[in-house]
């Protein structure tokens, strides 16, 4: 027997599963999921790549699965999916030196 | 790179194929049958609706030994149509209202009676498709006049591009292709093919690069056409989504990189019984290139013939006998039914 893990990628396959025990909120959750990801002012291939960036911040394997497959699915290549994480290394990267300036303010506050 | 038949691979022997893919367990996977699906659609045994396309392999013999081919196509296949085999085709075409010849290969255009060919079909006054893989028309400056005689014929120009990424598509089809095929599509579009209003129709295919489905063909479309624009100054007219079958090559690069058993579930797992219903063999015969009759080009290089009750040969061509057939099926079939269908035409619903 393999050995568990807190992530199995046969899981992903299961997520619709969450209906049975709170059918209503997950068919409201997968109906408005579905409607988030149709083509509209964004195309799909741009929300994909926006949600396998958002993947990568939030550092959930069954997305970075998932949206890998469909960002290549929709028509993405190598380059603009790596530009994607990118992205989000910038966005968590800056997010973490902007609170730099926090700390300046209150390094300077405290000192003569 | 040579072909699997080159190669003397276990996956060019076609009963070893159907062995593999009717597995009906996989790495712990339950697969099962193409024909419970259909059953169940109300669709078994799949009967023709018409026959609207005849399609001619007129041979395995291409300057190209892509990953993904079905065929098993590459420099070192020598089987091709001859002429006597060509005409007997032309016969039976001149006996029906059959409006559309899709030539494939291969590379067609190899084929030293390809030109005879297109030359009677527009004889006949039928429409002619050719499967050009682009990069035939650089490849010799035998070849170079290519564009200037699908023009003066009137032929649709079908031409595979997996990826607007130079990248993407040489992974699938070999170091250079893109670039290649890029210096082919700007001599197509200067005698007008793809350019509006020119009624000149050049049509891209894109399949996947690797073990997942074609997205959207709307959108894809709207994608390769501003970037093949934006980036390379090329036009063309419509995008046709094809969906990777797991047979010859493809289905070795599946079992190969460990991705058959997830594959084959996905395709089972997106089955649409609308598109099960629009399957392209049920308004196509395909023709080998000696001349036995398939209901698919898939079909054809798994060896598998259209039902013994009707002709199998086209010298015995039978228009009647072959719309009453039942077509034949098996397991790769799933790729045709999967998401929004698959067809040489592209996406079927």
């Amino acid at each position: 027997m393999e050995k568990p893990t807190y992530y199995n990628p046969a899981d992903l396959a299961k997520f619709g599963n969450i209906t049975e025990w709170q059918p209503e909120m997950g068919r409201k959750f997968f109906d408005y999921y579905a409607e988030v990801f149709k083509d509209g002012a964004l195309t799909e291939r741009e929300k994909s790549l926006i949600a396998l960036a958002v993947a990568h911040a939030v550092q959930c394997p069954y997305c970075i699965d998932a949206y890998t497959t469909d960002s290549l699915q929709k028509g993405a290549d190598e380059a603009q999916m790596m530009e994607a994480v990118h992205v989000a290394a910038a966005i968590k990267g800056g997010a973490a030196l902007v609170h730099g300036v926090q700390m300046m303010n209150k390094a300077k506050e405290l000192s003569m | 790179m040579k072909s699997l038949h080159a190669q003397q691979h276990p996956l060019a022997d076609t009963d070893y194929q159907l062995a593999v893919l009717n597995q009906a367990e996989a790495a712990g996977a339950q697969l099962p049958a193409f024909a419970t699906r259909l059953r169940e659609t109300g669709l078994l045994p799949l009967r023709p609706t018409g026959i609207s396309v005849m399609q001619i392999n007129v041979g395995k013999m291409c300057n190209q030994t892509c990953r993904h081919c079905h065929v098993d196509a590459g420099p070192d296949r020598t089987e091709i149509m001859t002429r006597e085999t060509m005409q007997l085709c032309l016969n039976a075409l001149a006996q029906t209202d059959i409006p559309v010849v899709d030539l494939t290969g291969g590379a067609p255009e190899m084929n030293p009676d390809f030109r005879w060919l297109v030359e009677q079909i527009s004889k006949l006054g039928r429409q002619t498709i050719v499967r050009c893989n682009l990069t035939i028309i650089v490849a010799n400056p035998k070849y170079h006049d290519l564009p200037v005689f699908f023009a003066r014929h009137g032929v649709r120009v079908v031409s595979s591009l997996p990826h607007f990424s130079a990248s993407r598509t040489d992974a699938q089809r070999g170091t250079g292709v893109f670039e290649r095929s890029i210096r082919a599509l700007r001599m197509l579009n200067e005698v007008g093919y793809g350019v509006e209003g020119s009624g000149l129709m050049l049509d891209l295919v894109y399949n996947p690069a690797g073990a997942f489905l074609p997205g959207s063909q709307a959108g894809l479309e709207r994608d390769f056409k501003q970037r093949l624009l934006r980036e390379h100054g090329v036009v063309f007219n419509n995008l046709l989504t094809i969906t990777n079958l797991p047979v010859s090559r493809f289905l070795d690069y599946l079992l190969e990189s460990g991705n058959y058993t997830a594959y084959m579930e996905k395709l089972i797992a997106a089955y649409n019984p609308a598109a099960a219903a629009n399957v392209m063999c049920r308004s196509t015969l395909s023709i080998g290139w000696d001349g036995q009759l398939y209901d698919c080009d898939f079909n054809q290089m798994l060896d598998l013939l259209v039902d013994a009750k009707a002709p199998q040969h086209i010298r015995d061509f039978d228009l009647g006998a072959l719309t009453q057939r039942a077509i034949v099926i098996n397991q790769h079939c799933y790729g045709c039914t999967a998401g929004a269908g698959s067809s040489c035409g592209g996406a079927t619903v």
